[in-house]
């Protein structure tokens, strides 16, 4: 559904950061955020970014949305340009933001118009959301609207309305930040398994150790903010599907585990500044 | 500013709309408790009795003072006198012996029909121009000063202006109308587009929604609260403007009536005109808070 059919030249990079960096001006003199990113993200590529708080990790997904531009460097998509944001990266929030006056299917809606409301039908824009929420197990809920529903749920719609404007790339803010841990275990198996059957590209931000090695084919880790950048990229290679727990005891997941705990916590262990 | 915003009741339940349940696959959880009837509760005639009693005292309170007070006073109706006028008054409201003695239904619509119209037309200017103010830094910062010295201004302030410009006492006292129910709309409608969440802001932009739709789907609905309470100060303002610029202007309405029965000494009359504007407010401002319950998403 998310795969890109078409044959193009270097079809497996699908995200390109070069040399980014990100200046905020402040009244203070300008505050710089982010340093020399460099990361490519192949297609069905699962990458999530790590760090402390303040670390940038969020300002370097805004950036990918298009919510904000880089102060330096650039940012290819399949080898175009970005220049802002748009429906060829579906976003899920931290807070779900789906509009309260409209029901989870015309939240879906929404977005499936936009996209492919020129070429298709009310009948197949109306099959696509229905699809989407159907994927995210939400077909139960369409006619709801979000406040009758639980957070999890919230957010399963969110992905849904993301997914359904099949998107290069999915980019997800901590999406699973606010939900309690038994919710966000189950969220975070039905993402595996919503990127299987979808090939989805992900990014996602998260500053949860085992979600990241749980669910990530790359972890990102990402010095302390100010002037941030990359410390360290690692490669998770647990075979798929990934059951949790299994993995528990699995011995590669705990040094995988171990490492970004190392690297979070001994080498760049976060000074709380007093603001 | 923002005082009045937070007028908006936000006791409001949602008439949930839930369909039947076709499969109810991994997470059932909320909701559920709805679907079964409540086993039926005892009347709580307390809590009937608590709501209802105080109200009650208070105006027994009132009449009881009123009619002490009144006792021995020739100029001022007792409450049973001013209740006997109110019974005659109310027998035939909508008489008509020429313009200068109408009944007081007649008096009482062709108020409303001034405050409609005059708030109408500062509905149709006030709204968009809220929106202007709301969205574009620039008019903002021009107009918000302008705003700022007009708001205050007294009503029988601007009636003259109407009276130099439209030649005749209607026309100005719907201008006056219109003038001072304005601002309310245009600054509850400005904060309202001002405060839209930045979260929606961005889901608008994530999907670079079109303007058309970004104001029908998100920025209507999202400032539509805000909106209706600048609506519901505005016809409360409209309803207290109407009386005295009716009391200077003249012709047919409850302010102008009001004035026609202190010419006549009538004092009863006034205050059942007192009792009636009090309560036709009251409509009013229900009314719209009802309207506003419906599209209250919170």
């Amino acid at each position: 559904m998310l795969v890109n059919s078409s044959p193009s030249i270097n079809t497996r990079r699908t995200l390109q950061i070069q040399d980014v960096g990100m200046v905020f001006p402040t009244k203070r003199g300008p505050f710089v955020a982010l340093r020399d990113i460099n990361l490519e993200v192949q297609r069905g590529e699962f990458v999530t970014l790590i760090g402390h708080s303040g670390c940038g990790k969020s300002t370097l997904l805004n950036l990918v949305a298009g919510l904000t531009t880089p102060s330096s460097g650039i940012l290819l998509l399949q080898e175009r340009e970005l220049t802002g944001p748009g429906p060829d990266r579906g976003v899920v929030f931290q807070n779900h933001s789906l509009l309260p006056w409209l029901s989870c299917l015309d939240n879906v809606l929404l977005a499936v118009e936009r996209v492919f409301g020129e070429k298709e039908g009310k009948a197949q824009l109306r099959e696509r959301a229905l699809a989407a929420l159907d994927l995210v197990g939400m077909s139960h809920a369409v006619a709801k609207r979000p406040q009758e529903i639980s957070g999890g749920m919230k957010q399963r719609v969110g992905i849904a309305r993301a997914l359904a404007m099949e998107p290069k790339m999915l980019l997800m803010d901590e999406p699973f930040g606010a939900l309690d841990a038994l919710t966000r275990a189950r969220l975070q198996d039905e993402l595996m398994r919503i990127v299987a059957t979808t090939g989805a590209t992900v990014m996602m931000v998260t500053h949860d150790v085992d979600e990241a090695v749980l669910l990530s084919d790359r972890i990102v880790m990402m010095t302390n903010g100010p002037a941030a950048t990359i410390g360290e990229v690692l490669r998770v290679d647990l075979p798929r599907p990934r059951a949790r727990v299994a993995l528990a005891e699995n011995r590669d997941y705990v040094q995988y585990r171990k490492e970004v705990i190392d690297f979070l916590y001994t080498r760049h262990s976060h000074v709380e500044k007093a603001a | 500013m923002g005082r009045a915003l937070l007028d908006t009741p936000h006791d409001v339940a949602e008439p949930a709309d839930t369909p039947p349940v076709r499969r109810v696959r991994v997470v059932a959880v909320s909701t559920a408790a709805k679907a079964v009837p409540a086993p039926r509760e005892p009347f709580d005639w307390r809590g009937l009795g608590a709501r209802v009693l105080p109200p009650l005292g208070g105006l027994v309170l009132l009449i009881a003072v009123w009619a002490l007070a009144t006792q021995k006073s020739a100029s001022f109706p007792t409450p049973l006198a001013t209740f006997d006028a109110a019974v005659k008054l109310f027998s035939d409201p909508f008489y008509s012996n020429g313009p200068n003695d109408q009944g007081i239904g007649w008096n009482i619509l062709f108020s409303l029909q001034r405050v409609g119209l005059g708030f109408g037309l500062a509905a149709l200017v006030g709204i968009p121009l809220g929106f202007i103010i709301g969205r574009f830094t620039l008019f903002n910062r021009m107009l918000s000063p302008l705003i700022s010295v007009l708001k205050p201004v007294s009503p029988l302030a601007w009636l003259p202006i109407g009276l130099l410009v439209f030649k005749s006492a209607n026309p100005a006292a719907i201008w006056t109308i219109f003038i001072c129910s304005i601002w309310p709309m245009v600054i509850n409608t400005a904060v309202g587009v001002q405060k839209v969440p930045e979260d929606y802001l961005n889901v608008a932009r994530v999907l670079k929604l079109s303007e058309w739709k970004i104001a029908t789907r998100i920025l209507l609905p999202s400032v539509m609260p805000y909106m209706l309470t600048g609506v519901r100060l505005s016809v409360g303002t409209a309803w207290l403007v109407i009386v005295a610029a009716e009391m200077l202007t003249g012709g047919v309405g409850i302010g102008f009536w009001v004035w026609d029965e202190w010419n006549n000494l009538n004092v009863a009359h006034i205050i059942i005109a007192i009792f009636v504007i009090g309560a036709v407010g009251l409509l009013l401002e229900w009314s719209l808070l009802a309207v506003a319950r419906r599209f209250d998403y919170s």
